[in-house]
């Protein structure tokens, strides 16, 4: 019965392609994940839009979306309405064959990084030796689309956001590649298959998750940061930061186009936390022995809504960073302690997990993140934004 | 020949002609970027499946945003009013157009001293891994020290001179 | 016509395109895009060989594109700082209207 239950959707699948001739069955059943795929995350994107407006509406005093349907929660049906509904408004000196691109651009390669993720127990489309690197690669084609995007609109505001966002996009990358890198090379492996297994073991009840080492938790905390950055979400929404540049790269964008910018990016933001949630948290591995009887794909779901609430939580917090405060803190602090944490998770492979490593591993990142900050704050680079005039 | 060797041949092609063709920088740069990706594609194709991703990293991610930053930095993007090929255009056409000859007759001369279709070999990981620490450690760490030198090296050439400083 | 044939041809042809634009165009950053996209045929003719070579469980091909590609990205990133500072003293990309040794 539990097997069943965590099997369900891999059974139908088999159940589903048995009635093709045999030829067919391999390109049914990818052609089957790729439909659900594509069906699934937006069904997300929706939920998440609601639970973000709601949530940031509780979080701000105000009560949110509560007139479409009961509670509100039909919005997003009325959202999709309407930007369907919307002229498709394209600036007159616009590069029209660019400025159509974008978008598309951005939503391929998005959905694209999903081919490789775990989403259950032997519930990925692909097995690849070298996903971990597919999923990047798919990563790094979005920067092209905010570029195209900001350049086509002939419009400032856009350039300007579309740079704003590459430097911030790259500058970040560097940090989310390094940061898993550590995984990598504790794993030795690059497939994400074989990363969720090796955290799939459990000592006294409690997991092998790799958060749960000194570098998983230093990762754990940079790929958090990095990955705030790279899908442009407070606080390091510059590049859209609405006070400053209307909307950034896509502020010539109206009707279903910009709904796939927004699109886009809420399923970047479900890509990225999977990865993440595959990396460090154990993907779809149960968080304790005694509840190991529950399907799989909750755990993924789980915990990937659980970084998504995470998101809308820090956007209800933090205000917004500075141009300067964001790149100092990417490659004066963010990135030298991700080299510091791949020599601690070299430590940690030559030493041998054990209570010795663990603590040795804790106290050299722990020194170096305290001496880091202390000597950013006292040079004023990272420290907490001062007000001239609003005081 | 397959029909997917034509079609990633067309995207390269393609693209790679735009890219020099196009008298707006930005849209040869993006020319080229679709060169850049049916490349990595036809590396994929031909089984070398770091190979094509790392493609994919270092040219769309990196090399092409690169491009496009300098573009925009030099005001590049801006009609100029001469043309886009310089007055010499005939002489280094015509030099290309050699070397294509050359190269492409000592193909089709070789062709028949040329291995035929193989069993498509395997680059797992594991093995790249295995032989970049192994036989290629040197090579990988010589590459490691030109890159540090390349990033330092960039960062001093561009770097703007501050004026009034020191 | 053999796969190695047809793969040899097309990382001709490339080049020699990359080889026209260098050797053409006016703006410093296309000469160079021009050179990246020799580098690549290049790249594509170390694979082909790899794939289709009599050792390629030994990789020697596969790992020189992966240099290679290493390699290229250094160049990219100091050939577009010089073109930077280029245009900074000289206010043109142009290649044409460089022609004095003499700032």
């Amino acid at each position: 019965m539990v097997e069943k239950a965590d099997q369900i959707f891999v059974t139908l699948l088999h159940w589903l392609v048995g009635f093709l001739p045999t030829g067919w069955q391999h390109l049914a059943s990818v052609v089957v994940c790729v439909v659900v795929i594509i069906a699934v995350y937006p069904t997300l994107f929706a939920l998440a839009v609601l639970l973000e407006r709601k949530g940031l509406g509780r979080m701000q005093n105000r009560y949110g979306p509560n007139r479409v349907g009961p509670f509100g929660i039909l919005q997003p049906v009325a959202d999709g309405i309407k930007s369907l509904t919307k002229e498709d408004v394209v600036p007159f000196r616009a590069d029209a064959l660019v400025h159509f691109m974008a978008p598309l651009v951005l939503v391929v390669a998005v959905f694209m990084g999903f081919a490789v993720l775990p989403m259950g127990r032997n519930m990925e489309l692909v097995d690849m030796d070298a996903s971990l690197l597919f999923f990047f690669a798919m990563g790094a084609s979005t920067e092209l689309s905010v570029f195209m995007a900001g350049w086509s609109s002939r419009n400032k505001y856009s350039l300007l956001g579309a740079m704003r966002a590459i430097a911030q996009m790259i500058s970040y990358e560097v940090i989310l590649l390094l940061s898993s890198v550590a995984v990598v090379m504790i794993t030795g492996s690059l497939s994400l298959v074989k990363i969720v297994e090796a955290q799939n073991h459990y000592t006294w009840g409690l997991p092998h998750w790799f958060v749960l080492t000194p570098w998983g938790l230093m990762g754990f905390v940079l790929f958090v940061i990095a990955s705030t950055a790279e899908t442009n979400r407070s606080p390091f929404d510059l590049p859209e930061g609405e006070s400053e540049i209307i909307a950034g790269y896509f502020t010539e964008y109206s009707g279903f186009k910009f709904a796939l910018f927004f699109l886009g990016e809420y399923v970047g933001m479900f890509g990225i936390a999977g990865f993440g949630t595959t990396l460090f948290l154990g993907g779809w591995s149960a968080p304790l022995s005694v509840l190991t009887w529950v399907p799989s794909w909750i755990w993924f779901f789980g915990k990937v809504l659980l970084w998504i609430c995470f998101f809308i939580w820090l956007r209800g917090t933090l205000p917004r960073l500075r141009q300067d405060q964001l790149m100092n803190f990417a490659w004066k602090f963010a990135l030298p302690l991700t080299l510091l944490n791949l020599i601690v998770a070299a430590l940690w492979h030559f030493m041998g997990a054990g209570v010795v490593t663990w603590l040795v591993c804790f106290a050299i990142l722990a020194i170096a993140y305290v001496l880091m900050a202390r000597t950013g704050l006292k040079r004023g680079k990272i420290g907490p934004r001062s007000y001239r005039y609003a005081e | 020949m397959s029909i997917v060797f034509w079609i990633f041949a067309v995207i390269t092609l393609g693209g790679a002609l735009a890219a020099m063709l196009l008298r707006s920088l930005v849209h040869s740069a993006l020319a080229v970027t679709l060169s850049f990706a049916g490349l990595a594609l036809m590396f994929l194709e031909l089984g070398a499946q770091f190979a094509g991703f790392t493609q994919f990293l270092v040219y769309i991610g990196a090399v092409a945003i690169l491009v496009v930053f300098a573009i925009l930095l030099t005001r590049s993007s801006e009609e100029t009013g001469s043309g886009v090929f310089s007055p010499t255009w005939l002489r280094g056409l015509v030099i290309a157009a050699a070397v294509f000859a050359v190269l492409g007759w000592s193909i089709l001369n070789s062709a028949a001293a040329l291995p035929g279709t193989t069993a498509e070999p395997v680059a797992s990981v594991q093995q790249i891994g295995q032989a970049l620490m192994g036989p290629y450690v040197l090579p990988l760490e010589i590459v490691a020290v030109l890159l540090t030198s390349a990033l330092i090296g960039a960062v001093i050439v561009a770097m703007h001179e501050k004026e009034g400083a020191e | 016509m053999t796969p190695l044939t047809g793969y040899l041809l097309l990382a001709a042809l490339l080049f020699a395109i990359g080889l026209a634009g260098a050797l053409t165009r006016r703006n410093a950053i296309l000469v160079l895009i021009g050179i990246e996209l020799m580098l690549n045929a290049a790249n594509l003719n170390l694979i082909a060989f790899w794939r289709y070579g009599p050792h390629p469980e030994a990789l020697t091909g596969f790992m020189f594109a992966i240099f290679s590609i290493a390699v290229a990205a250094a160049e990219a990133a100091v050939g577009l700082g010089l073109v930077i500072q280029i245009y900074r003293h000289a206010k043109t990309t142009d290649l044409d209207l460089m022609n004095r040794m003499k700032g």
